[in-house]
């Protein structure tokens, strides 16, 4: 599903050249579940935005479902990332003025789908994660586990190919972090690859596979016994 | 452009957004409303103009004696020059091609009375041409004629506030009223629209007058017209040969600035029209002022409403808006808005200036109006205006990095 060959990307500071990835080899297949971990500055984020197709490689090769990753256009990026991939943020990112509903159509809006289907299809996923009751409700009447879910139907409303989570838990009691993992696992169950970004070991042990990034490579990639989030909750 | 679906999103974000709205809608309305009321007012100003330099005939020169300045011909510096008659006859036989008429004034202040009421008024002896000049209005009876002129007759003409301060509610045509100790009949009652001084004037035939005054020939000033067909530049060419005629006439040197003088009322009025013309061209540029502050307006509005949705822009990104949807999205909502707006304001303007009339005639704005095409174009100009200044920001918005834009505070 993803195949990456020696990514290399540098930011600059002023005059010094910032390196924060430093020739990452790694592949997902379909269906996997992959924490990526690491300390702050480890270069976990900007993998996931190159990933994400939020920030371009400097060199290096990125297949996502045999089609290559490179020189996109503003708008080519907007209808890849539209069609390949959904997005959960820490800060779920809804948008405040939408109800929850809307939020999560918004994505097949951008597929030009008919209002219609667009609505039944989000009405879909909401009622995947649970918040059916809630849909007609704006994002500050809910709570954070809530929008986290909201923002998960909506990253999951598009079909995509691959989900990315950025710290989906970072902003979450324990608790309602495990509620929102379980339906990760839920959701990986039903076969969709899930790539999560986190630097809390419990969550990263509810995935299938960890790999540990320090200092701009990979400094271990191993397969773990997945520890169901349902166990906790 | 125009889908369905991306109006009924604009239309969402306009009414969820009620203070932003508002807040930029009023910044255009105020704009346009302003620039209505000015440039109304700027037509006020130019129809109180015409109303007090238009009243009387523009096809008109004044021609006054006064006294030599230098020695011509054997005569000395300092003589008296006094028209007569004959002069009137002259002009119009050497000047028929430019003359429509010619009339003398001869101004004479005199008490008057009628019964129990008297009072002082300024008699003019003039020539039947003489209603063309000061555009009288006849209210009842004739005014003077040739006849009049011929016979001598001792026929008055009286203004409508001679007639009132005389005669009160009572008509006065017929009636005998004592001027300067001689019996006038009253003939006729005018109105004019120069003013209420205009209509305390008593007009009597010129000859009478010169009979009354030891039977002279000498007339004050004239007043003639000139046809309407030669224009501004044939009007001034007229006044250069009529001086000369008469300075030839009377004795007097070419060079003499002071023995006769013409006030040519045409070549006024072409600077007063001048100056109205500036008045407009002032009033315009205030307006046109105001139509780019209304600009800058929008385009600051724009600027904070991009920074205000950077976020939902880079959200949206995220979730697969082009930069194209970005665009149309941000600037439709901004034209929409100004359009809405727009409109308000243009209407509000001009049913404000059609309410005022003429209750702001004491400020010298006299019915202030505005063309409706000028009102719809500056409108327009606005929205377009808005549009590139909306266009600006939004293509910056659409070229933010989702990551950027979702980087946590």
């Amino acid at each position: 599903m993803i195949e990456i060959n020696d990514l290399h990307k540098s930011y600059k500071m002023g005059s010094n050249v910032l390196h924060v990835l430093k020739g990452i080899n790694f592949s997902v297949k379909e269906g996997e579940l992959v924490a990526i971990m690491g300390s702050s500055g480890s270069g976990k984020s900007t993998l996931l935005n190159i990933l994400g197709m939020l920030d371009t490689m400097d060199t290096g090769t990125y297949m996502l479902d045999g089609v290559p990753i490179k020189n996109l256009n503003e708008t080519k990026a907007a209808q890849y990332r539209n069609k390949f991939l959904g997005f959960i943020f820490q800060s779920f990112n809804l948008i405040n003025y939408k109800t929850a509903l809307e939020n999560v159509a918004l994505p097949l809006y951008y597929q030009r789908m008919p209002r219609k289907e667009r609505q039944d299809k989000a009405m879909k996923y909401l009622e995947r994660v649970g918040l059916r009751d809630w849909a007609y409700h704006h994002p500050n009447e809910l709570s954070g586990g809530q929008k986290q879910r909201v923002a998960i139907a909506r990253a999951m409303a598009a079909e995509p190919k691959v989900l990315l989570a950025d710290e989906p838990t970072g902003a979450l009691d324990s608790k309602t972090s495990y509620e929102v993992m379980d339906l990760i696992q839920k959701i990986n169950q039903e076969g969709n690859t899930i790539l999560v970004v986190t630097h809390e070991p419990d969550i990263a042990n509810m995935c299938k596979r960890i790999v540990h990034l320090k200092d701009g490579v990979i400094e271990k990639d191993e397969l773990v016994n997945q520890v169901m989030a349902a166990e906790y909750v | 452009m125009f889908s369905r679906d991306l109006w009924k999103e604009i239309f969402e974000t306009i009414s969820k957004n009620k203070l932003r709205t508002f807040l930029s809608g009023f910044t255009v309305a105020l704009g346009i409303l302003i620039f209505v009321v000015l440039y109304g007012f700027g037509n006020g100003l130019k129809n109180t103009f015409n109303e007090f330099f238009m009243d009387d005939a523009t096809n008109t020169f004044f021609v006054f004696a006064g006294r030599t300045s230098m020695p011509y011909k054997g005569f000395k510096s300092n003589r008296n020059i006094e028209f007569k008659n004959d002069d009137l006859d002259d002009i119009k036989k050497n000047f028929p091609m430019f003359l429509e008429y010619i009339t003398p004034r001869i101004s004479r202040s005199a008490l008057v009375k009628y019964k129990g009421e008297s009072n002082n008024y300024n008699t003019r002896a003039v020539g039947p041409a003489h209603q063309y000049n000061e555009k009288t209005i006849m209210m009842k009876g004739r005014y003077l004629n040739e006849n009049d002129v011929l016979e001598r007759t001792r026929y008055a003409v009286i203004g409508r506030l001679v007639e009132k301060d005389l005669f009160g509610t009572a008509n006065a045509i017929g009636k005998y009223i004592d001027l300067g100790g001689r019996a006038f009949k009253v003939i006729g009652v005018f109105q004019d629209d120069g003013g209420d001084n205009e209509e305390r004037y008593i007009y009597i035939p010129y000859t009478t007058r010169q009979l009354i005054e030891k039977n002279t020939d000498k007339v004050d000033q004239i007043i003639l017209g000139f046809k309407q067909e030669i224009g501004y530049p044939g009007a001034m060419a007229f006044e250069k040969s009529l001086n000369k005629f008469l300075k030839e006439k009377h004795n007097i040197s070419p060079e003499d600035q002071r023995a006769i003088f013409i006030r040519n009322v045409a070549d006024q009025l072409k600077q007063n029209q001048q100056f109205a013309g500036v008045l407009q061209l002032i009033v315009l540029f205030v307006a046109f002022g105001t139509i780019i502050a209304g600009i800058i307006g929008i385009s600051n509005i724009m600027v904070f409403i991009v920074k205000e949705r950077t976020k939902e822009i880079g959200v949206r990104k995220a979730l697969g808006a082009t930069p194209r949807a970005v665009i149309s999205m941000i600037l439709l909502e901004a034209v929409f808005i100004t359009t809405i707006a727009g409109y308000i304001g243009m209407v509000i303007g001009v049913v404000l200036l059609n309410s005022l009339g003429n209750t702001l005639k004491d400020y010298f704005i006299t019915n202030p109006y505005i063309n409706i095409n000028t009102a719809i174009v500056a409108t327009f100009i606005l929205i377009i205006a808005g549009a590139i200044a909306g266009y600006i920001p939004a293509k910056r918005a659409a070229r933010i990095k989702p990551i950027v834009a979702l980087r946590d505070e």
